[in-house]
């Protein structure tokens, strides 16, 4: 810091700025208030928790895990050699029994387990000017090792994340009744519009000698290739799930669905988990039981801690403000030392 | 460095500047008349200034007339003449070197040491050495150097290079965690910023620099005086300077308008010293013209050096050999006063001169806590390379089970199928990528080491110190000044203060003397006090048609005044009379008359550089010895309305081993007369006692009762010299006087030589009284636990009196005097000592304790300090209350404190306001300096400046206490905010394979400690009160925590780091487990984290925050607002991945009900700790707060609580 040599020889302005004494509020933690606020948290959080509860506790959900069991007896040994011969016939038919009334729309999840999609290798490896525009079609610096074929022409959609697209398909029926699945608006509107061209159509997808999961039709552009959008969203945990499509008719208790499954995708070469997810939803979201317990433990504790510190406030009472308590009135000696 | 000061010698006092009054104070003496006030002067003290030489001009020309010259015998000079050979070959003050700083002017100059400057002929001086030209450049940068050198400037700072490692680790292709842009983001920012300040400081300069660089200074070429830019002045020139001009370099006086070469130069500029100071041209340059005979020789001087109190030089000129001294050289940066002219060769120019030398910035300390902090920095350190550690090893271990699937596994893929021959693709093998991990892993966590928290600290206390220096409390309205900040980095030091170490004069006192009593010839006469009664008329003198006055009153003895009047005969009045003449004779105070709004009267100011001789002379003119003019060969006094003319044929100045000064007059009566005047101790050895036994007798007892009463006293002596022993004096003083090689000494030795066998004349009691509420500070430091300790230089029994007249001591007190004259009394006093303060220890234990109070003076303390006893004293010295210290020298102040200092933990400030505080000032922890009367030396050194002791209890007791605990709370909050982001990234980065990957995107990252929680913790730690300035100084015991290190320890970091581990891991795991199994995208949940975090950490200040103002409100608000908008601009860029993902979630409840979650959950344990604390376990802040906001309630009721009302001067008096 440089300063000019001068004498200072100003007058000190005089505000309450400068004087430091702008008028303020100066709360203090007495009991009534550190009560007031204990109280008044747990009187918020346990009708919230109560019914985040009871909302998540209405979401009627139906988890299948059928990476394993879609697998046929005898080449459970090896289900890699089983996911990687394009010869064998994969499909595998699966059913399901509504245990609730399901009140349409009924999501269709997919659910990998073990599945890094948030791993940085991964996230990275994408081009987002590829996806949306023509122009950016041979952006594909960050998309190594999926960026061009070896021929050196680009790969449209470029990158692991499209490569690895999930490829599993579900059919649905009750009692042979085919139960139509809407795949329309899967995607995020913003992702439709703004993200994902419609003017890039898939080239060279798929076209290497490893393939890494489903294929696109090179005729449709990407902003309606859904699968792929929801998809290249990639997900926080490795754990995730993602709209697979909707059932827009309700489910009756009891009734028991047969889930068709073209069983691609390979999840085998990571002992990564699949699962199939019928859902409805509610305010809260899905099926999760999580916050309603959090909310009333935390309601509860604020409860208590408040009733503690009634309890302690009567057993051991103390006036606020009074100079008898300063360390140097109890101890008289106490500040000279 | 040291300076050696003699005690009896301050520094000058500024005259009061024209157009500013003095304060009307019932306790000072008022001026006789106000100085005026007209418009034809009125702002402008340099207008008065050049009056004041046409004044004295006037007089002059008044002598040469004849008309009105009263000199009884107008032979007396002839005749002087003839008893000294040449009356001007011994000359005033030129001869007798000042060496009052002198380590430089002791040694002498050899060859290789010296610069060469011929005088006149500056090609040949400038032809073998190349000095610098005039031109000065404190600007740092050129146009084009700018860029360059503030970046290499900048990056000096340790804290700077941290950025750039982090910034190039992350440009390497491996470790790219961020992109480009957002890496180089905090680097750039910092560097702009800094950059942009640097700029402009710099921009001012160079415009100064211009400004300087072209004033016009008049420069000797072919034998005429022209004019020439200051910037092309050279060294060896000759140049003109007229009255009130400025010095363009340091020049060397040849010649002035005064026929015996007299100067007056103010040094306001230089050292802020405002009175006039006297130069002296040498004899044997003054008499030449030259612009016609021009002086042609050498100067042989030292190379250039920062002392603006020493200059060391000879000169050779027509083969004779002539030392200079300081007093010969007019140095860069003063003014020309009172002289109309003064003709000079450069000596130093340019950066060479002193005052650029000395332009260096203020001390460069560094604060009690930030030494702490850098402690859990270190600590922090270390938990970065732990997590790091396990990020990376853990990912080692990751990678090993899965060794077979990556190769094909669709989130990794290690191998390349792209090309023909399949190979790894990104992948050096395990350890290159635990490696890898690990310094990548310090790029995406570098903020847990707070870099920003330095830039921060910088910007807090810039702010604190701002609102230091407008407190109107800390401004002095006597001397229009305010507090000064120096030491930036020291703020919050002021809030840990143990012990206090006080110069007493100047500092406890007003070092504004006056003569309160005097004993002459053993008789004691003491001044009335009522001013009233004593008659002022007679004291002023006619000069032509005009009444000229001395500016201050003197209370007087109207016995003493009727004896000099009307006592003729008498013998008595004798000594009366010579004591008088001595006061007015032997001192170097030079009377300047000023105008005043009456055309016919006049005031003469006395300036000098002793406020002791000020007072004496301004005595001697109240009794009608009236000191009209000084020239360095004579002295004019008004003898009782007869003026006389005695010549100064020699003058001995103060030098700190004598301890006394003289003067040789050559009286009208053509008597040569010796008047020494010196302190108590070193008079009476020079003494002749066996000729006047009682008359000492009684003088000593006399002594021994004025400094009880806590007066300074000075005793003056006389001898008249035979025809033989002047020349005898002569001739030692001649050869003393031009030798070469310790000059200064052989001078000492003839001065002490001719100082021997006086006749005792009397004694003299001034009296510096105590500055405005000196007690009453001393009274509330002593209550909030700091230790006073007055180290002084005057007698025991003075300071002792002072001390108890400051309520530093107090009669319940019991005291301890260590007064011993060798090292084993020293030891049987000290073991005393210890045995007595053991006593009083054990005596707490029982019941009231009885103070102590130890009294030690400083030959004492040389055996002590000398004698490993230091350890005994330092144990005694701390077991006391009071420590007081007389007698001791400028070293050994800086000794007392670092005593106390290395052996203790504890903060020591010492507050002075002379050179001779200089020492101890730089040795404290914390120095502060009291801009007063004593010049400026103090205040240079010190860190904080002030005008008044009583300051001192605001400044510690309010701002000391507000700045350490605004700092310390900044600094842990600071660890904390950064900490719990980066554990929200650790939490997740377990829960990405360790790969590294942020949920929060890497520009929230970037703003985080830049945008989304800076202001906030600036704010508070600059504006935030825990408790009014009203109840700090009411309960001076609050100031405690600081010294307690109650804000800032090991264990609120400890705790604190809990804390941040609760809260981080509340902000992860609510979303976490919320959206466990929920087709939430990476995007969604990093704006959860983000903003859940922001706000959290800003709550959490809001939470510790005591006041409330609007501007905290909008600063905290304001930032999660701003947060919320970067988040919101952020996601609406449509080429980053996170596109629209806020406004998706912000659709949810999910999304509210977590944030709130966030909220309670992660303050709940910190709510509900501080809330069961303040009630059930209060510290003493608290209930300082509670009774601010109880009012005056309890003061009312409990009456039987001791509430020590103590409200500190100055305290409130806005």
């Amino acid at each position: 810091m440089w300063f000019p040599v001068s004498l200072n020889l100003k007058k000190p302005v005089n505000s309450k700025f400068t004087q430091q004494e702008l008028p303020a509020c100066k709360p203090i933690l007495s009991p009534g208030w550190v009560i007031t606020t204990f109280a008044f948290i747990g009187l918020i959080f346990i009708p919230v928790g109560l019914a985040s509860l009871f909302a998540s506790q209405r979401v009627v959900e139906i988890v299948d895990r059928y990476d394993v069991a879609c697998v046929p007896e005898h080449l459970q040994d090896d289900k890699l050699a089983y996911i990687q011969n394009s010869t064998v016939d994969k499909t595998c038919t699966r059913k399901l029994k509504v245990p609730r009334l399901m009140r349409s729309p009924i999501f269709i999840y997919y659910e990998l387990e073990n599945f890094y999609q948030n791993h940085r290798r991964y996230v990275k490896s994408r081009s987002d000017k590829q996806l949306r525009s023509r122009e950016g079609e041979s952006d594909t610096e960050s998309c190594s090792p999926e960026a061009k074929t070896s021929n050196g022409s680009v790969i449209v959609p470029c990158g692991l994340i499209a490569w690895s697209m999930f490829n599993d398909t579900y059919g649905f029926s009750i009692n042979s009744k085919v139960l139509d699945v809407n795949k329309k608006d899967i995607a995020w509107n913003s992702d439709k519009y703004h993200k994902f061209g419609s003017d890039v159509y898939p080239k060279n997808f798929q076209s290497g000698p490893f393939i890494g999961g489903g294929k696109l039709n090179s005729s449709i552009p990407l902003s309606e290739q859904e699968d792929l959008i929801v998809w290249m969203r990639t997900a926080a945990l490795p754990t995730f799930r993602k709209l697979y499509g909707k059932i827009e008719v309700d489910l009756e208790p009891n009734e028991e669905i047969m889930v068709t499954i073209h069983n691609n995708y390979n999840t085998y070469s990571f002992g990564g988990k699949k699962r199939l997810v019928l859902s409805t939803t509610s305010w809260i979201g899905g099926k999760n039981d999580f916050l309603g317990m959090a909310y009333l433990t935390f309601g509860g504790l604020s409860l208590l801690i408040a009733a503690t510190f009634i309890l302690i406030h009567l057993i051991r009472p103390r006036s606020l403000g009074d100079p008898s308590y300063l360390s140097w009135n109890k101890n008289p000696a106490g500040y000279s030392n | 460095m040291a300076f050696v000061r003699p005690l009896l010698d301050p520094s000058p006092r500024p005259p009061p500047v024209p157009g500013s009054l003095p304060p009307p104070s019932a306790d000072l003496p008022r001026p006789i008349a106000e100085p005026p006030i007209g418009s034809d002067l009125s702002q402008n003290p340099f207008d008065s200034s050049s009056r004041l030489s046409n004044a004295s001009a006037r007089l002059r020309v008044d002598y040469n007339s004849g008309d009105r010259v009263l000199f009884p015998e107008p032979g007396s000079a002839d005749s002087f003449r003839r008893v000294s050979g040449s009356r001007t070959a011994v000359r005033h003050g030129s001869g007798a070197e000042s060496d009052r700083f002198g380590v430089a002017s002791l040694r002498e100059i050899s060859d290789e040491d010296a610069r060469f400057v011929y005088i006149g002929d500056p090609a040949r001086t400038n032809e073998r050495f190349q000095f610098t030209g005039n031109s000065i450049r404190t600007g740092k940068y050129s146009v084009f150097t700018f860029i360059p050198r503030n970046l290499f400037e900048q990056f000096h700072r340790v804290a700077y290079i941290y950025f750039l490692i982090i910034a190039i680790l992350n440009q390497l292709p491996q470790l790219a965690v961020f992109s480009r842009e957002a890496s180089i983001m905090p680097l750039a920012f910092v560097l702009l910023v800094t950059a942009v300040k640097d700029g402009y400081e710099d921009w001012r300069r160079h415009r100064a620099d211009r400004i300087e660089n072209n004033r016009t200074a008049y420069v000797l070429s072919d034998g005429e005086f022209g004019p020439k830019l200051w910037k092309d002045v050279r060294v060896g020139e000759i140049i003109r300077v007229r009255s009130n001009e400025s010095l363009p370099c340091d020049m060397v006086l040849l010649s002035t308008s005064d026929p015996t070469g007299v100067a007056y130069v103010q040094t306001i500029n230089l050292d802020g010293e405002s009175n006039l100071k006297t130069r002296y041209a040498k004899q044997e340059t003054l008499s030449k013209v030259p612009e016609k005979d021009p002086v042609t020789g050498v100067i042989r001087c030292e190379q250039p050096n920062r002392n603006i109190y020493g200059f060391h030089a000879n000169m050779d000129i027509q083969g004779k050999k002539v030392s200079l001294g300081a007093s010969n050289i007019v140095l860069r940066g003063c003014e020309i006063k009172n002289t109309a002219w003064v003709v000079g060769v450069a000596v130093y120019a340019g950066r060479e001169t002193k005052v650029m030398l000395n332009s260096s910035g203020a001390p460069s300390k560094r604060s009690r806590l930030e030494t702490h902090m850098n402690r859990e920095t270190m600590l922090l350190a270390f938990i970065l390379v732990a997590m790091c550690s396990i990020v990376s090893i853990f990912a080692g271990i990751w990678l090993r089970n899965h060794k077979d699937e990556l190769d094909y596994s669709p989130y990794f893929r290690k191998k390349d199928f792209s090309e023909k021959e399949e190979e790894n693709y990104n992948y050096d093998g395990i350890g290159a990528e635990v490696a890898y991990r690990f310094l990548m892993s310090i790029i995406v966590f570098q903020i847990m080491i707070p870099i920003s928290l330095y830039i921060s600290m910088e910007l807090v206390r810039l702010g604190q110190a701002y609102l230091m220096i407008q407190d109107r409390n800390l401004f002095d309205e006597t001397t229009n000044s305010r507090l000064q900040c120096r030491a930036l980095n020291i703020n919050e030091d002021l809030g840990q203060i143990k012990y206090v170490f006080s110069d007493k004069t100047g500092t406890l006192t007003q070092n504004k003397m006056e003569f309160q009593c005097a004993s002459i010839s053993g008789v004691d006469y003491q001044a009335e006090m009522d001013p009233l009664s004593a008659d002022h008329a007679d004291c002023s003198v006619r000069v032509g048609d005009q009444f000229w006055r001395p500016k201050m009153r003197v209370n007087v003895n109207t016995d003493l005044v009727k004896l000099l009047r009307s006592g003729h005969g008498r013998e008595e009045r004798k000594y009366v009379y010579d004591f008088f003449l001595a006061l007015s004779a032997c001192n170097t105070i030079v009377p300047i008359v000023v105008d005043t709004a009456d055309e016919n009267s006049k005031l003469i100011d006395y300036q000098g550089e002793s406020p002791d001789e000020q007072a004496l002379v301004y005595a001697a003119a109240a009794y009608g010895f009236v000191l009209v003019e000084r020239t360095s060969g004579h002295i004019v006094v008004d003898i009782l309305g007869n003026r006389q003319r005695f010549d100064i044929l020699g003058l001995h100045e103060f030098d700190s081993d004598r301890k006394r000064m003289s003067v040789i007059v050559g009286c009208p009566d053509k008597t040569v007369k010796l008047f020494v005047k010196g302190a108590d101790n070193s008079m009476l050895g020079v003494l002749e006692e066996s000729l006047d036994l009682d008359v000492v007798q009684a003088t000593k007892n006399h002594l021994h009762a004025y400094s009880s009463l806590g007066l300074r006293t000075l005793v003056v002596g006389i001898r008249e010299l035979t025809g033989g022993e002047f020349h005898e004096w002569k001739s030692s003083y001649e050869r003393a006087s031009t030798t070469l090689f310790g000059r200064s000494k052989a001078l000492r030795l003839v001065a002490s030589n001719v100082e021997s066998h006086l006749h005792i004349l009397g004694a003299s009691g001034i009296e510096d009284k105590l500055q405005d509420g000196v007690p009453e500070a001393i009274e509330s430091l002593r209550e909030a636990g700091i230790k006073v300790w007055v180290l002084t230089g005057d007698k025991q029994e003075t300071a002792i009196s002072i001390g108890f007249s400051c309520k530093l001591l107090t009669t319940n007190m019991d005291q301890i005097v260590i007064n011993s004259h060798s090292k084993e009394a020293c030891r049987r006093s000290l073991e005393d000592a210890m045995a007595m303060s053991r006593k009083h220890l054990q005596m707490v234990h029982d019941a009231g304790r009885i103070s102590l109070a130890l009294i030690i003076d400083g030959t004492s303390l040389v055996h002590i300090l000398e004698n490993e006893l230091e350890e005994e004293l330092f144990k005694v010295a701390t077991a006391c209350d009071v420590v007081l210290c007389c007698r001791v020298a400028p070293l050994q102040k800086a000794g007392i404190v670092s005593l106390i200092k290395s052996r203790t933990e504890d903060m020591t400030l010492a507050i002075g306001d002379g050179a001779n505080d200089v020492s101890m000032i730089q040795m404290a922890d914390v120095g502060i300096g009291i801009s007063g009367q004593e010049g400026r030396q103090a205040v240079m050194a010190s860190d904080f400046a002030m005008g008044q002791f009583r300051f001192l209890v605001p400044l510690l007791l309010v701002h000391g206490h507000w700045n350490y605990q605004r700092m310390s709370y900044m600094i842990v909050y600071n660890f904390y905010r950064n900490a719990v982001f980066v554990f929200v990234l650790f939490w997740y980065i377990l829960y990405t394979g360790f790969s590294l990957s942020t949920a929060i995107t890497e520009w929230s990252s970037v703003l985080y400690s830049i945008i989304y929680t800076a202001l906030p913790t600036i704010v508070v730690g600059i504006l935030d009160k825990d408790l009014s300035r009203k109840t700090l100084l009411k309960y001076p015991q609050l100031y405690g925590a600081g010294q307690r290190e109650e804000g800032y320890n090991l264990n609120v970091f400890l705790l604190t780091m809990v804390d941040t581990i609760w809260q981080s891991a509340a902000i992860y795991f609510i979303p976490y487990l919320a959206y466990r199994n929920s087709t939430v995208d990476g995007s969604s949940i990093g704006n959860i984290w983000t903003l859940g975090v922001v706000i959290l950490v800003n709550v959490h200040l809001a939470m510790d925050l005591f006041r409330w103002t609007w501007i905290s409100h909008v600063v905290i608000w304001g930032c999660i607002v701003a947060t919320w908008i970067c988040v919101i601009v952020i996601d609406s860029l449509p080429f980053l991945p996170g596109f629209w993902a806020i406004y998706h979630v912000m659709g949810t409840a999910l999304f509210w009900l977590c944030l709130l979650g966030i909220l309670v959950v992660g303050m709940i344990p910190r709510f509900a700790l501080k809330s069961f604390r303040g009630y059930f376990f209060p510290s003493d802040i608290r209930i300082g707060r509670e009774l601010e906001k109880a009012g005056g309630y309890y003061e009312a009721v409990a009456g039987s609580i001791e509430m020590r009302p103590v409200v500190g001067a100055g305290g409130a008096r806005s």
